[in-house]
């Protein structure tokens, strides 16, 4: 059913499965190194002592 | 239609006080509302209070009214507790709702306005930290745009979106289910923490979903439904319903916001066509299917539905998106507008790429950008899934602090998807849209703040000098009180009482209903 369906809407637009074979690969390997940079910076911001900070976040139920 | 109806978001955030973990929520909250009222609005526009008259919370979708007895106490919105209750100069409601800060965006036409004015309201909700840390003996109080402690409470992020009264709500029902229980896979916020005390530390995608029990019904708060039945359509009600979506995720990044209000008034504009009246994706066990498609990060479960075959909430999702590309074809042909051509796009392309690897999504979907950290603190540091500080991330994630959120660390870098720049929101803080009465209520305050008694979605009180009463002018079509309508008679307006004369058509009023004030 889902294979049928993804391969209708590949044939109504080709471009957007051009598209879909490109991403993965280029996209994977960019994230990691991105994601290398952001933690060294995020190691800087996280708040001191993770487990008494998290513990002490309650709130109240809301809607 | 297309993507285009009137829609707004309200969304709860979360608040705490390091360090004074017994300090009340509620006064907290409106210490944070009462610091930016009286901080970064004019003393004149302290005053106008939210009018409660035309609300009323306890009407149901399904035709009958809950006796105000029956209600649990949670329920009585439009009591006027003394808490703090601000009408914002665009359009925007600032208000204390139970224990949390809330800000209700103005009524905007469509998906992007509703990013913009949502991501106006993270700036008020911000500015509000800061000028209640500078109060004297005031404690920093940390706003967190996230919808749970994961200790057993939640709270909300409401879409709202305009609907034709003359819908059947059963076939509103019927289409909605199926496609809520699936729409997570790109608008979830993710959660390290299942169950709703999140005691079994595991990842899933959505902030929400295990706090849904049942599957339609009036309750906000307690046996929370996947459909909501609340109408109260602020709007004229032989014409109008209003859609409350309680079960979305409060989403950090603009792009996941975006898709989530296109890709859902899409749908809407589908059922008021009966568009997808043979098509049937109905899940045999709702309630159920929601937890299982949150719990999956590889989105790949099949949910049984009610005719027994098998689908993914991918699967399901591309059904739907694929019906919307049939119908704005039907619809519209070529000639298609941008915005609904771009949600059409978007809609398709992450649903493709969640397909093919979810990490692909760490741009323009909450859960995966939160993911994509927890994992790599994992793997960096080989931490296991109960280390404390992969549920700080999870948490810091949707903090509101400049230089401490993390969601906010990303977009400096460019790893999440913003739509609309700094000055862009630094603008709709102050300005309402201009194509929704929120124009009009918006420019009434800040034109003439010293005249405006009160206001509410579907009216603005004026207190004019001489006048012994109140005059009310109702606004109850949300597509007037425009730019287009009213900036000629603003701008011939130097006070309340011109442009009431004005808007009445003659210089001693009339139109403009009398009250007593």
């Amino acid at each position: 059913m889902a294979q049928r369906e993804h391969a209708q809407r590949g044939t109504r637009s080709e471009q957007d499965v051009d598209e879909v074979e490109d991403v993965p690969a280029t996209r994977s390997t960019e994230l990691d190194a991105d994601v290398d940079a952001i933690l060294d910076e995020i190691d800087d911001v996280l708040e001191e002592n993770a487990e008494d900070f998290v513990k002490s976040f309650v709130q109240k139920g809301g809607q | 239609m297309s993507v285009r109806r009137i829609m707004g978001i309200e969304t709860e955030y979360g608040i705490s006080v390091p360090g004074q973990p017994t300090l009340n929520a509620m006064l907290a909250s409106s210490q944070i509302v009462n610091a930016y009222a009286f901080g970064a609005l004019s003393p004149q526009r302290q005053r106008p209070r939210w009018n409660y008259a035309e609300e009323s919370p306890l009407r149901d979708a399904r035709g009958f009214d809950l006796s105000r007895a029956d209600a649990d106490a949670s329920m009585l919105t439009d009591d006027d507790l003394g808490l703090a209750n601000v009408i914002l100069p665009n359009g925007a409601r600032f208000y204390v709702d139970h224990a949390h800060p809330e800000y209700s965006t103005p009524e905007v036409t469509n998906p992007r306005d509703a990013v913009l004015w949502d991501r106006a309201g993270v700036d008020i909700m911000r500015r509000a930290m800061d000028l209640a840390a500078r109060e004297p003996g005031g404690h920093p109080i940390v706003l967190y745009k996230n919808n749970t402690d994961n200790k057993g409470a939640s709270y909300g992020c409401h879409e709202n979106y305009l609907m034709r009264r003359d819908v059947p709500f059963a076939n509103i029902v019927r289409v909605l289910l199926p496609f809520f229980v699936s729409r997570q896979v790109y608008a979830g916020a993710g959660r390290l923490g299942i169950g709703q005390d999140g005691s079994v530390l595991r990842y899933q995608i959505s902030q929400r979903a295990d706090f849904f029990e049942t599957e339609v019904g009036l309750e906000t708060t307690l046996k929370r439904p996947i459909i909501n039945t609340r109408d109260e359509p602020h709007a004229d009600p032989e014409l109008y319903r209003r859609l409350h979506v309680i079960v979305g995720d409060a989403n950090m990044c603009d792009a996941a916001t975006y898709l989530k209000m296109g890709a859902t008034a899409l749908v809407l504009a589908m059922i008021e066509d009966d568009f997808l009246a043979k098509d049937e994706w109905a899940p045999r066990y709702p309630v159920r299917a929601m937890h299982a498609v949150s719990h999956d990060i590889s989105c790949t479960e099949l949910i049984e539905l009610a005719d027994g075959r098998m689908m993914s909430a991918i699967d399901i999702q591309e059904a739907f998106a694929d019906r919307a590309h049939d119908y704005c074809l039907e619809r519209f042909g070529d000639e298609v507008d941008q915005e609904t051509k771009d949600i059409l796009h978007r809609w398709t392309d992450v649903l493709d790429r969640l397909r093919t690897d979810p990490a692909t999504c760490a741009r323009d979907v909450d859960w995966v950008a939160k993911l994509g950290l927890i994992e790599g603190y994992r793997n960096r540091d080989r931490l296991e899934w109960d280390a404390p500080r992969l549920q700080l991330i999870d948490l810091q994630y949707s903090d509101l602090r400049e230089g401490k959120g993390l969601a906010g660390v990303l977009e400096s870098k460019g790893a999440l998807e913003r739509l609309w720049s700094d000055s862009d929101v630094a603008e709709a803080v102050n300005e309402p849209p201009r194509d929704t009465r929120a124009y009009f209520r918006g420019n009434a305050l800040a034109r003439y703040p010293e005249s405006v008694a009160a206001a509410s979605w579907d009216s603005v009180v004026f207190d004019i000098p001489g006048r012994a009463s109140l005059v009310r002018v109702p606004t109850m079509d949300p597509w007037r009180g425009t730019a287009l309508h009213t900036s000629d008679i603003f701008d011939r307006s130097p006070d309340a009482a011109t442009l009431i004369a004005e808007l009445s058509g003659n210089p001693d009023g009339g139109a403009a209903s009398e009250e007593q004030g």
